[in-house]
Order: structure tokens, then sequence, then C-alpha cells
């Protein structure tokens, strides 16, 4: 916690994007989570992406439930839309507001318990719904706002800072969406932005449910010896399998990539987002295959990485439904709200 | 890179721009601070023990500090680091019973100071306290030499100049006024003196030998003329006034001719603008009284009509820059005549030493100044020592303040039998600022106000006497925002390596890009390779050891800090932290209480 507000001024070299805005312009209140809490790089990496992607504030939509991690949307893009919900619900409440507004990009920033424990059922719902927004786990394995309980992440073996090490098995939302079918799904950690940064875009631009599961240590009750989500542990098991490079539209691509590890991904706005195969075998469109290594790197106690899995056929929420491209705020109310004559009509196909 | 040698410490002095670049090297962050307190009093103490005269360089220091200040570099204009020096110096209560004092009892050496200036002063300052008996030997019949003959009473009202005068002669120097020294062979072999100091500036004008120069009474030498006014034996000009050259002295030259009569004052610059020697705060001075300067005028010969000077002929030159910015001699392109009723010529000053023998041991360079070494102060004869104007040529007050107290330092240790060049080093010593969980012992916030303007008299009324001081100084109001416009680069971000998680916190929260986490390289490479890209080769990169978890480096670039503390208030492990610098500079006073510990109450005085 600060008592003064980040100073106004910037480095004279700053770069504008072409809103002819600053990253500065993207921040938001100043953090008052703890001095070191890897929330507040996830932060710093969301500024950067949504900065860098030209997005207006007034087109993003920052949804959160209840924790530290629902406390970070404060923390950027002041000028954007912002609903801090219920416990556990930012899933539904983003539902509905993309329901009735396809336009905005969503992002939904939440943490291992507001979306694992307390919210587990939203969660995995709005996977199956293919619902279009980026879903952003900021994940430390604890409670941090009450004090460090174990969350359903924590490790088995972990160790608390006081007490007895953690029994249960952890719910590991990367094998959770995998099996539910999103279709954007991705690991990282909060002290790693080359890595995180580039993904981060990816989802926002993903059309469709992306995930990005963020390891990001709780500085304060989960960053000892024995834990296995300290900044440490992580560091140490950290493997990244695919990489993202992220490609602007009408960008050529000049870096040099090795044949046959690089996969390039056209999203809808012409940008690409190329992936980058650290490991030669893996294959980031086999949910199968996907599966079957994470969960092998994981009982070698690795921390697997990068852009896990990617889909980008399957249809998103409205498309399943065949909903109303307009937002329905800007619908006529004779079409929201249809006259009983054809509620009638309606019912009768049902009879 | 390797880690940063933050032992040394010209490292984090560097990173005190204002304080590296002034050549007596005065704390201006901490007096700032000190005025900020209203500890009025405390900032002229402070001011005073590095630069001997806070009042008069708070009205006309050539302010090295302000074009090094940081805040240029984050904003468009410096803290008004010089005028709130004066501010420390108006407002100050009776600081009298906290100066050095005379010694009880001498320690029986003589010492002569040549020239009653700053350089002088300084020296006499500087060893009066110690038990010297100091002589100053002066030509004129008042003190300050340039300082009061050269600087028009309008810029340094002469009560100032008294009062910082008599504080240092009150210590019980003896003062020889009316008394020149026609030569050195006799001074010396006189044996009167164990130690001399030369402080005699660069007192001769320069000339411009062209046709027509020796035909008419008016045409003057700028800083004999200005002496003469300042003596009063010149009290009017000519209406129409040519000023030759584009100095300070041109621009006291032309204020001062405005004040004599004078309405049409043209400064004829030979050179185009950007190439001008004036600072340009003197310069926006002179433009704000209408004085107009001519570009690309060079002087080509007076034109005299019945003995009478009528103008002056000169030609028009066009220039080539090229892309380092260097000039070329420029090509004659027309002439024009301007006429005149008096031509000042104000291009430079020159050393003149008819009164130094050639033959006595102390050598003389190509161009006829004295061989003096730049750390000592001394000359080729032992015992000899010069300072200010006289060692090097023209350059500043507070350039002659800082050889005075290295010279003090030298004469002091050739009186003691000690080896000159083995000299106190400099020192640094660093305090942490942390008072609490977020408190910090200064005031971090970064404030966004502009530059304060120096309000000034009324164009009207200024002209009415001589010797109204045109600068009224900051209001209370001003020097509250002004004080805060300092950095604090004296607040030093100190990393210690072994303690950092990597966690970015002070990365992420800086708002001005300086830290990065990286993996090491060679410097030219890491500049590239930093969080916003560090450009300027002038400020140094704060590289750390090896961090504990990926073996990658802390690197700061320290050019555009602005000490907000936020990367130590960010920080979980305390692996920033803010620590107040103060660089310690031996005086004369250090090198006598390290030389005889148990008389350490000499240096207490």
């Amino acid at each position: 916690m600060s008592y003064i507000a980040k100073p106004s001024v910037s480095h004279p070299s700053v770069r504008k994007n072409k809103l002819g805005l600053t990253s500065r312009d993207y921040e938001g209140a100043v953090s008052t989570l703890c001095a070191g809490c890897g929330h507040d790089s996830v932060t710093a990496a969301i500024i950067q992406a949504v900065f860098d992607l030209d997005i207006e504030p007034h087109m993003l939509a920052k949804m959160s439930g209840i924790g530290c991690s629902s406390k970070t949307p404060a923390y950027f893009v002041q000028q954007s839309h912002g609903f801090n919900s219920v416990h556990g619900r930012m899933p539904s409440v983003t539902t509905g507001a993309n329901t009735a507004n396809r336009h905005l990009t969503y992002i939904g920033v939440s943490g291992d318990g507001d979306s694992l424990s307390i919210g587990v059922g939203q969660f995995v719902h709005a996977i199956r719904r293919n619902l279009n927004m980026c879903y952003i786990i900021e994940n430390n394995g604890v409670y941090g706002l009450t004090k460090g309980q174990f969350s359903a992440s924590a490790d088995i073996g972990s160790k608390p800072k006081k007490g007895l090490p953690n029994q249960q098995e952890p719910i590991d939302p990367v094998s959770t969406a995998l099996s539910l079918g999103a279709t954007y799904i991705a690991r990282s950690f909060s002290g790693d932005k080359a890595q995180l940064v580039p993904l981060i875009k990816g989802a926002l631009l993903h059309k469709g449910f992306s995930l990005v599961d963020i390891i990001s240590p709780c500085v304060t009750f989960n960053d000892h010896e024995g834990s296995t989500k300290s900044y440490a542990h992580t560091r140490q098991f950290y493997n990244h399998v695919v990489d993202v490079d992220y490609i602007a539209p009408f960008e050529t691509i000049t870096a040099d990539y090795e044949q046959g590890s690089a996969m390039p991904v056209t999203m809808h706005d012409g940008s690409k987002i190329m992936l980058r195969k650290i490991e030669a075998d893996y294959d980031p469109t086999s949910r199968a295959g996907a599966f079957k290594y994470l969960r092998e790197r994981f009982n070698a106690g690795e921390i697997v990485t990068g852009l896990l899995y990617i889909d980008d056929e399957r249809k998103e929420m409205h498309d399943l439904m065949g909903n109303v491209d307009t937002p329905f705020a800007e619908l006529p109310m004779q079409s929201l709200r249809p006259p009983k004559g054809e509620l009638k009509k309606i019912l009768k196909t049902y009879r | 890179m390797k880690p940063t040698d933050t032992s040394n410490p010209d490292y984090f002095h560097k990173v005190v721009d204002c304080q590296w670049a002034c050549p007596a090297h005065t704390d201006v962050p901490l007096y700032i601070r000190l005025i900020a307190q209203g500890r009025f009093g405390d900032a002229y103490i402070e001011n005073r023990k590095s630069n001997v005269f806070p009042g008069i360089l708070g009205r006309v220091c050539d302010r090295p500090c302000e074009p090094a200040c940081r805040r240029g570099r984050v904003d468009e204009k410096p803290v008004a680091i010089c005028r709130l020096k004066r501010v420390a110096s108006d407002h100050r209560e009776d600081i009298t019973d906290r100066l050095p004092t005379g010694p009880a009892k001498g320690n029986g050496k003589k010492v002569a100071l040549i020239g009653c200036g700053c350089a002088s002063l300084t020296v006499a300052n500087d060893l009066r306290p110690l038990g010297y008996e100091v002589t100053i030997f002066e030509a004129l019949d008042t003190t300050g030499g340039l300082m009061r003959t050269n600087i028009p009473r309008f810029r340094l009202p002469p009560e100032v100049l008294d009062e910082e005068i008599n504080y240092i002669i009150d210590m019980g120097v003896e003062l020889k006024l009316n008394h020149r020294i026609e030569s050195m062979k006799d001074l010396l072999d006189s044996g009167e003196f164990d130690a001399v100091f030369v402080g005699t500036g660069a007192p001769r004008g320069k000339n411009l030998e062209i046709p027509g120069r020796y035909d008419s009474e008016r045409i003057h030498i700028g800083i004999d003329w200005l002496e003469s006014v300042a003596f009063e034996h010149i009290e009017k000009i000519g209406k129409r006034v040519l000023i030759i050259g584009v100095g300070n002295t041109a621009m006291d030259c032309c204020r001062t001719s405005l004040r004599l009569g004078a309405t049409d004052v043209k400064v004829m610059a030979r050179k185009p603008r950007g190439f001008f020697k004036a600072s340009h705060w003197e310069l926006e001075d002179a433009e704000e009284e209408n004085v107009d300067i001519l570009v690309n005028h060079s002087p080509k010969e007076f034109v005299i009509e019945d003995g009478k000077l009528v103008g002056m002929t000169f030609e028009l030159m066009e220039y080539v820059v090229d892309e380092d910015g260097r000039i070329d001699r420029g090509t004659v392109v027309d002439q024009t005549t301007i006429p005149c009723d008096d031509v000042i010529l104000a291009i430079g000053q020159d050393n003149a030493f008819p009164w130094i023998e050639r033959d006595i041991g102390i050598e003389f360079n190509q161009w006829d100044c004295p061989v003096v070494d730049e750390t000592t102060m001394m000359c080729t004869r032992e015992g000899v020592f010069f300072g200010g104007d006289s060692a090097f040529g023209p350059k500043n007050i507070i350039w002659a303040v800082a050889h005075g107290h290295e010279a003090a330092i030298s004469i002091h240790k050739y009186c003691q039998g000690e080896d000159v060049a083995t000299r106190m080093p400099m020192g640094i010593n660093l305090l942490s600022q942390k008072m609490g969980m977020h408190e910090w012992s200064y005031s971090n916030y970064f404030d966004p106000a502009e530059r304060r303007i120096m309000p000034h008299v009324e164009l009207k009324e200024r002209f009415k006497k001589l010797d109204i001081e045109v600068e009224l100084g900051f209001t209370a109001e001003q020097t509250i925002l002004e004080v805060e416009r300092c950095l604090n680069c004296d607040i030093q971000t100190v990393f210690a390596a072994n303690l950092c998680i990597e966690c970015d916190a002070c990365i992420d929260i800086c708002p001005v890009n300086c830290l990065t986490i990286t993996h090491n390289g060679d410097e030219a490479d890491l500049r590239t390779r930093l969080s916003a890209p560090a450009e300027n080769p002038e400020q140094g990169l704060y590289v750390s050891a090896e961090l504990p978890h990926t073996a990658r480096v802390m690197v700061k670039d320290e050019d555009i800090c602005v000490h907000c503390g936020l990367c130590a208030e960010r920080c979980p492990t305390g692996a920033w932290d803010m620590q107040k610098s103060q660089v310690l500079i031996p005086y004369a006073e250090d090198e006598a209480a390290e030389a005889q510990p148990e008389k350490t109450g000499v240096s207490a005085a």
C-alpha cells in the first residue's frame, strides 16, 4: 500500500499507441495489495496487453468477484466499464453483460478461491457456453484475504505458513477447462511478463472462452519454503512448452521460426498469434495429447506453461445460439419486447 | 557489466546532478529541503560551508547546477536552484554566532593573499580559523574585486557584498587596501610570508584592433567601463550604444547603458544564437529591457567623421553548422553601417601578470598564464598558489570559490610541511530515510508544478536609478512551490541483490520505467534492452550482483529517476531502500583535524 499516488511524470521516450494513448493512460488506482503481490505484476501485464492492442478504454469491461484477485480490476484501465460482483458469480454476470452487448471486450479477473472453490459451478458453465471472454485466474493456492488458508488449487504436500501440509487433490483449472471444451487455454507466471503479455493479448482477441491461469505468488501467506506456489518454487520447476508471439494486423513476420516449430493462428481482427513450440512433439490442438502431457509433467513436479490448447473453430456462445449482433441497448423496444400475439405464436410451437 | 561499485563516493555523488556539476559541490537538495522546512538559517550555513557567498551567488552565480538539474530532463525547466539560494540568504535569521571565527591563538604562519576577490576571500575563510595570519593586498580602495567592479549594482547590491565579505574580514584578516603588489619578487624576497596566494582575476579586457579604434574616446573596454561606472567616474553615455560581444559582460554593459541615459542599445553578435557565450537567463533579462541583439555582424571598422564617432561598419556573415553542431568560420555576404554614439567592447578578458617577474621560478605557458596544478593550485614555484580567474583564465565566482578551498588545503599542508599532493579523498555517507511502513523522511511526492518566474521591478521603475535591484526574490508562495520541484536526487535508491525475490513490484510501479531485471551483458548491449531505452550516456547504469533466483541482474538507469521511493515502498523484502547520500568534502579544517586528532576543537569552531 502506498500513501502517494504514482507520479504523473513519465519517461520522455514513452510510446503512444494508435489511439494516441500511453500505457500510463491505461493505469488505474494505486494497488492496495501487499507489496510484492504477484497480482500487481498481472495487472501490469494486462495494462501492457490492452495498450498494445489499442483497445479503447470505453470498449473494455472488467469483471470480477471477491478476493485479492478480484480487487485488481480497480488497478487498470480506469476509464473502462467494471463490475465487482458477488463471490464466485463473475461468470454469470459476464454472461449477462456479454449477452446484452457482444461488442465489448470482456476481461474477467478471478482467483483460485473465487473460481475453483465458491465459484467452481459458475466457472465450468461459462466454459461450456464458450462465452467470449478472457478469463484470468490469479492462482496463488491460498485465501489471501482471509489470512492464508489453503484454496482448492493447493498441491498435495504443499506446506502452509503454520499448521499441516495440504492432503486434498488440487483442482487444476487448465485440465478442468480442457475437459470442458474451452477453446484457448494458457498457463503462465506473474514473474514472466515476456511470456504472459502475448498470452493475454491472444486471449483478449480469441473468439470464445480463453483461460489464462497465472501462478501469482501470495507474498504474505504462500511464499515460503515448502510452498509449491512461491516465487522460488515456480521458477525452479517452470517449463515453457508453447510460447506465443503476437503479430499485429498488417505487420509482417520478421522473426525466424524453426521449421515445424511455429504455428500461426489468425485472429478475427486480422492479427496473428504465432505459437512457438519449445517442446517439439507437443501438439497444442490435440485435447487428448494435451491431457496426457499435462498429467505426465504434473506427476514429474513440473509447472507446464504457455498456450497449451487452442481450438479456433468451435463457435462461441452467440454464434451457437444465433443471437442478434446489435447490443440490446441499441435495439428498438418492439424487438426487445415482442407483443402478446408473438409470444402466443412461439408457445404454440412447443405444444 | 560488473556490479556497480557504490563504495566509490563518485557513484552516488554523480546521481546528484546539481551537486556534481557545482565546482564547489554545494549540497543543493539538502539546502532546498531545509528551505522547505523554513530553516533558512540552516540552509544558509549549509550553503556557506561549500560556496562561502550564498547571498552573492544566490543572485549572480553562473549556475552550472541548473543545466545539470534532473528536473530539466523530466520537465522542461530545472529547479530554480540559484534563486532558492537567495531565499535562504534573504530570509535567514541572525546566523553570525554560527560563523567560523578567528583563532584564540595564531599558529605562527603568515599567508599573503593578492587581490580581494572571491578566491582570496575563500582562502582567508578557510585558513583564518586554523590560526593563520592572513593578509590581503588589494590594489583598489575597496573589497570584492570583479564582483564589485564588474557586476552592476542592479544585479548585486553592495550591501550584500559587504555583509558576506565582512563575515570573513571580521575573523581577523589583515586587509591592505590601495596596496598594489608591483613585484612578486620583492614580496617573496621579503621573507615575510610562509605562502602566497594569487587571486587577481583576469583584469584585462580584450581589445579590438580595427581601423578607427584609437580615433575616438567614445570607444570603451567593457570591464574597465563597468569599473568606472561602479566607482561613479562615469555617469552617462550617449543615446545610441553598440555593445560588441555577447557574453555575460556584454549583458551587464547593455543593461548598465540603459541606466545611464542610452535609449537605443544594440548588442552586436558575430555568430548566430546558440553560439552566444552569455547565459540564457542573462540574455532574457537584457531582452526584457528591450535591448536588440543583432546576429551575424562581424566588426569591420569604426566610422569617424570630423574626429567624432558616428557609427560602426560590420560585415554580414553567413555560417554553416555541421551535424555535430560545429560552426564554420563563416563567409562575408554583405556589409552595413550602424550609427552610434558610443561603442563598448565586451569580447572577453585576459589574464595579466606584469607584476610577476619571469625569472623567479614561476613558469608561464604559451598563453602567458601561470602553469598551475589543477588539484593543488600550486604553481611551479613551491609555496605560491593561484586561484580564480588568475589560475586558468576567466571562469566564474563559483569556480573561484572551489579553487580557494583547494588552495587553502594546499597552503595548510605546505605550511605544515606535509606533501601538498597527498590529500584526503572525498567520502560518502548513506543513511536510510525509512520512517515507517510507507513513510519517508523526505517529501517524495512528485509535484508537477512548473518553474516559478522571478518577479522583477517594473521596467519604468528600474531605470530611474543605477542601483535598483531588478530581481525581487521569490515570494513565500513561489518558494513553497519551487522547493517541491526538487526531486531529492540525494535520496538514493540503494539495492541489495541478496534480498530480491524478483517479484517485479518495483518495475511495475516505477513511473518512469527506469528499472529492469534482465540477463547481464556489456553496457552498450544492456542500454538497449531496458524497460525504457537508456540513451543518456552521461548517466550511469546501476547494475546489481546476480539475483539469487535466476542469476539475472537488476539494472537501474539513473537518468530519469524521480526518486519518488515507490520502488522501495513496493518492495516486499526491503531489497530497495531510499538512503540519503552525504558527500563528504574535505576542507582545510578537515585536513587539520585529521593531522592532529587531539585538536579537533579547531575543526568544530
